[in-house]
């Protein structure tokens, strides 16, 4: 590094005149540390300009440094013979076989989304897309996963239905299918909703292309939308709490999205990548030309110098230091190859885009910018990319959540009124209702490979010209998580895991979005350090490696923060197209089977806060060991032809689940009649989240092969009964109740829940 | 059959629809909107997607496009033009089809299966169904709300020009099985002379088992067999 540090000072640097002062004052407003900035002093040797504070409040930001998340994360597993590109990249990259690759990522875009909805979600989808096609390939699904607060204020169903339009506008107009994710709602996110955005591209193996600055004398290009004032310091703004007033005065550093632009520039990049003129290509993304120059520069172990006076911009005055920061949207960073800069251009003016030089790759290690001819910043590229002072913080577990967690629930246990009331209340909940009113607003057949569409336990694509499908799903519960960090991180991802046997895949790999608050506040760091050991122990017992991933911090508003939400997105790989298999029961006379035990742990489940408002109790114990033995009796039945309908218990229990299976999509119900003997108390049986547990349903003759299967595997597994006609009602004994409901009234509960609340006035708020 | 399917900065089902025809054993070609000369093609297929960002008024921009030009002047020669969603709306904006799609009734974007009636199958695009048929096939717009003024309406329901209506499961035409306040539930219509298909739902997606339904390959086959008929 000496000899970086001397090349670094020998340059001369001119501060700009009208640059402010760099005081103490202004190097906090940075979000550096007094320790950070004597780090920085160290390696320029010299006081840095203004440009260059910038630039390194946004480099060493939360968001682009992982300072406080990077020691933990490296605990998890990312190898397996599958995994092609594992974190580090724009996007993580795996064999699904055949040849094929699929590049799959999840990001968070939770601070703009609190400020302004639309463009804040609609701006998570552009970024997330981006990270996908600059890996080569093609973006082939979106998965949303959001966390809202009770539906029962105006603000909440504004930011809700907000975010969903972004969501929807954006991913419609560039042409990729929304194949599923999840929603929760819960007082916990009323201040901090949760938007993260994961996106899957396919390619063939050998179109995999990487964002590193190679071959020194070679050009740097911005291609796409021109450079504006929006977004300035947007990295910085999420790694900060909100506040009450963050509102107004934060618009301005939310980007706005123009997702027909978005698609111009997916194709021209496909187009540049076959061209075989670039070496290099990333997304502009947080931190703008900043990030992607220096993580470029860094990766290939070269410098850049770019002149910020030959970047397109949309508004006259603007500083370097404003051009660096910016975070509009729809731009790309490429390295042409030195003489084929014609070629870029020629691409990109036939998708109506600019391609401009701005630069090049040098030899000398140095992150320099240029304004004309004069010096602005000359930084060291490695210290500023892989320099960023890590932390192992403090976490000791807040004694509000330990009282929660030994909370008495006994007194929930006793049934407050009917309970087949008190089912249909669980059903109309929105954190178990169908989402219909979300996903009717996604296009999600576009492209022609979409096998299963989102309302089932994980989305399908299917591979054209082969026999393949990826499955894939967002999962995570912030009640269990928040409750026990440990234990609810194994469940979101062994829940995932269910998800996607249920579909008929194996589980291969994840992607990560750790959604928590403040990190220097010893509760948070707490939470987030045993959520990551949980992902850990389970990623690691389930052999899906964790490939990339995005942290989010500082969902804290007022001093509150979020539940802990680890979400997993998981992608699997289906061999066989024919053996998809569905959700719902499909022929009346079918068995219906219960893979793993009923327990009575109700602690944190749906049935308590939609009763009660209680979030509280240890949440449902989770056995790694019997949920990969059931995985993979799962797959196995599905594989050998016997299972005719397969679902995941989750979020309202097993009545819940057979509900969903008997309803199905609407169109074509079936009734149920099924009877438990578990000596459990009424509540629990029906309603408790017991984890480990898929109800399939089968022929008549195929349940003995079935059960044989199970039994192979040390998998409990009962015949609990028979799917009936359409025109029976759903029918659930269990030791000490039961439950009965008409199709017709279940089906209003379930479809017709979240349209109603968004169409009523609402009580309270704006 | 040699096909072209027009493609404009922001089409976004073009793939699909190539697809589409090949399955049904057609030549296909991508023409880019800046084209020129349709002359070798047997049948223009306009795709859905968002012509320009939909900006301005969906289609208002693409409709502009030079290929344009030579589309009006191929389905003035009477040759096949189906236009599908987003192509639907270049169509009624070029002054191919009358009327116009405006915003969904309901405000926001309606991504569903719906069921059509098949109203007219004396048409190059219909003719392998039989009349009243019932389809399955799936919708993903935000404006699709067929609007005419009410002469317009009485003419083209009066020649037979409504080859697609939004009806129920037992083939009805009530409000709630219609997705967007279309008038009359219209989903698709013609020209006069019967040569240019407009209709908003995708047929094209409605190809395989395994997406989900076959139904929409009848408007494919037809278009080939129409083709076949003629050079033969």
């Amino acid at each position: 590094m000496s000899t970086v540090e001397s090349t670094a000072t020998e340059v001369q640097v001119t501060p700009r005149r009208g640059d402010p002062e760099i005081t103490p004052e202004l190097v906090d407003d940075h979000g550096l540390s007094e320790s950070e900035y004597e780090l920085i002093l160290r390696i320029m040797g010299r006081t840095p300009t203004f440009t260059e504070l910038g630039v390194f409040s946004a480099m060493w930001s939360e968001h682009c440094g992982y300072k406080n998340s990077k020691r933990l994360l490296s605990l998890l597993p990312t190898e397996a013979p599958w995994v092609i590109q594992g974190p580090g990249e724009n996007a993580g990259v795996i064999d699904v076989g055949d040849g094929y690759a699929l590049a799959f990522k999840i990001e968070s875009h939770n601070h703009p989304s609190a400020v302004e909805p639309y463009q804040g979600a609609a701006t998570g989808v552009g970024g997330i897309l981006r990270d996908i096609f600059t890996m080569g390939a093609r973006p082939v699904a979106i998965l949303d996963s959001l966390r809202f607060g009770d539906l029962d204020t105006g603000r909440v169903r504004y930011l809700f239905s907000g975010v969903v339009s972004g969501v929807g506008d954006y991913g419609n107009c560039v042409g990729i299918p929304n194949i599923g994710g999840e929603v929760a709602f819960d007082r916990g996110y009323e201040g901090n909703p949760i938007v993260n955005a994961m996106c899957l591209g396919l390619m063939k193996r050998e179109e995999l292309i990487t964002a590193s600055a190679s071959g020194v004398g070679n050009s740097l290009m911005t291609v796409g939308a021109r450079t504006g004032r929006d977004g300035i310091h947007g990295a910085t703004f999420a790694s900060e709490e909100l506040s009450e007033d963050s509102d107004e005065s934060s618009r301005p550093r939310v980007q706005v999205g123009d997702p027909f632009t978005e698609k111009l520039l997916l194709e021209a990049s496909l187009e540049l990548i076959a061209s075989g003129a670039i070496t290099g290509i990333q997304d502009m993304g947080a931190a703008g030309i900043t990030s992607s120059a220096a993580e470029m520069a860094g990766r290939a172990g070269n410098g850049v110098e770019i002149d910020m006076s030959r970047v397109p911009v949309r508004e006259p005055d603007m500083t370097p230091y404003e051009i660096l920061l910016s975070e509009s949207q729809e731009r790309m960073l490429v390295v042409a190859e030195k003489g084929r800069e014609q070629d870029v251009r020629t691409i990109l003016e036939k998708w109506e885009l600019e391609a401009v030089e701005i630069g090049e790759v040098t030899d000398d290690g140095c992150f320099r910018i240029l304004e004309a001819e004069v010096v602005v910043a000359n930084i060291p590229a490695l210290p500023l990319t892989d320099g960023c002072p890590t932390y192992e913080r403090e976490g000791i577990e807040a004694e509000e959540v330990t009282a929660l967690r030994d909370m008495d629930l006994s007194e929930h246990l006793i049934p407050t009124g009917d309970l087949s009331k008190t089912f249909l209340l669980l059903l109309g909940s929105p954190n178990v209702a169908s989402k219909r009113w979300i996903y009717h607003q996604y296009d999600t057949t576009v492209r022609t490979a979409t096998a299963v569409r989102p309302g089932g336990d994980a989305g399908v694509i299917r591979i054209r010209g082969t026999s393949r499908a990826i499955a894939a799903t967002t999962d995570c519960n912030g009640r269990l998580v928040y409750l026990e960090p440990r234990t609810g991180a194994m469940i979101a991802v062994a829940e995932a895991a269910r998800n996607l046997v249920c579909v008929g895949a194996l589980p291969t790999a994840i992607t990560n979005n750790l959604n928590f608050g403040n990190p220097l506040k010893p509760h948070i760091y707490y939470e987030f350090r045993e959520a990551v050991l949980g992902m850990r122990d389970a990623c690691t017992a389930f052999e899906t490696p964790v490939t990339g991933g995005n942290v989010s911090f500082y969902n804290e508003t007022d001093g509150r923060a979020i539940y802990p939400t680890p979400v997993i997105g998981m992608v699997g790989v289906i061999e066989d197209v024919e053996r998809i298999t569905p959700q719902s029961f499909q022929k009346q006379g079918d068995q219906v089977i219960l893979l793993g035990e009923n327990t009575d742990e109700i602690g944190g489940s749906e049935y308590l806060y939609a009763t009660a408002k209680v979030v509280a109790g240890a949440p449902p114990q989770v056995d790694l060991e019997a949920e990969r033995q059931l995985q993979q009796a799962v797959l196995t039945m599905i594989r050998e032809g016997h299972v005719v309908s397969a679902h995941d218990c989750s979020e309202g229990g097993l009545a819940c689940a057979l509900a969903e299976c008997a309803l199905g999509d609407g169109e074509s119900p079936f009734g149920v009649e099924v009877t438990l003997d578990d000596p459990l108390p009424a509540v629990s049986a029906l309603f408790a989240e017991s984890q480990g547990r898929i109800v399939i349903s089968c022929r008549p003759d195929k349940g003995q092969d079935i059960l044989a299967i199970a039994e192979d595997h040390g998998v409990p597994a009962q015949v609990i009964g028979s799917v009936t006609g359409p025109g029976d009602p759903f029918r659930m004994r269990v030791a000490n109740g039961s439950v009965e409901s008409d199709l017709a009234d279940m089906a209003e509960a379930y479809f017709e829940s979240i349209s109603r609340i968004m169409n009523a006035p609402a009580s309270s708020g704006v | 059959m040699k096909v072209a399917v027009v493609t404009f900065p922001g089409s976004n089902c073009d793939y699909d629809l190539y697809k589409a025809a090949q399955q049904v054993g057609a030549d296909v070609d991508f023409v880019w909107h800046r084209e020129r000369g349709l002359d070798e093609y047997d049948a223009v297929l306009l795709p859905g997607g968002f012509s320009y960002g939909d900006y301005l008024r969906a289609g208002a921009i693409a409709r502009m496009s030079p290929v344009m030009e030579d589309v009006v002047t191929f389905a003035g020669r009477g040759g096949p033009v189906l236009g599908i969603c987003n192509g639907f709306q270049i169509l009624c904006e070029a002054g191919l089809l009358p009327g116009a799609l405006i915003r969904n009734a309901g405000l926001s974007f309606e991504s569903k299966d719906v069921l059509l009636r098949v109203e007219q199958p004396d048409t190059q695009f219909t003719s392998e169904y039989a009349e009243g048929q019932l389809l399955r096939v799936p919708i993903a717009h935000g404006e699709g709300n067929y609007e005419a003024d009410a002469e317009t309406l009485e003419r083209v329901e009066a020649e037979g020009r409504v080859v697609f209506r939004y009806v129920d499961a037992s083939g009805e035409v009530t409000a709630a099985a219609n997705p967007n306040g279309s008038r009359n539930s219209i989903a698709g219509i013609t020209n006069e002379s019967g040569n240019v298909l407009g209709m908003m739902p995708h047929p094209e997606r409605a190809m395989e088992a395994v997406l989900g339904s076959t139904d929409g390959i009848g408007v494919f086959t037809s278009l080939a067999a129409s083709l076949s008929a003629v050079a033969s």
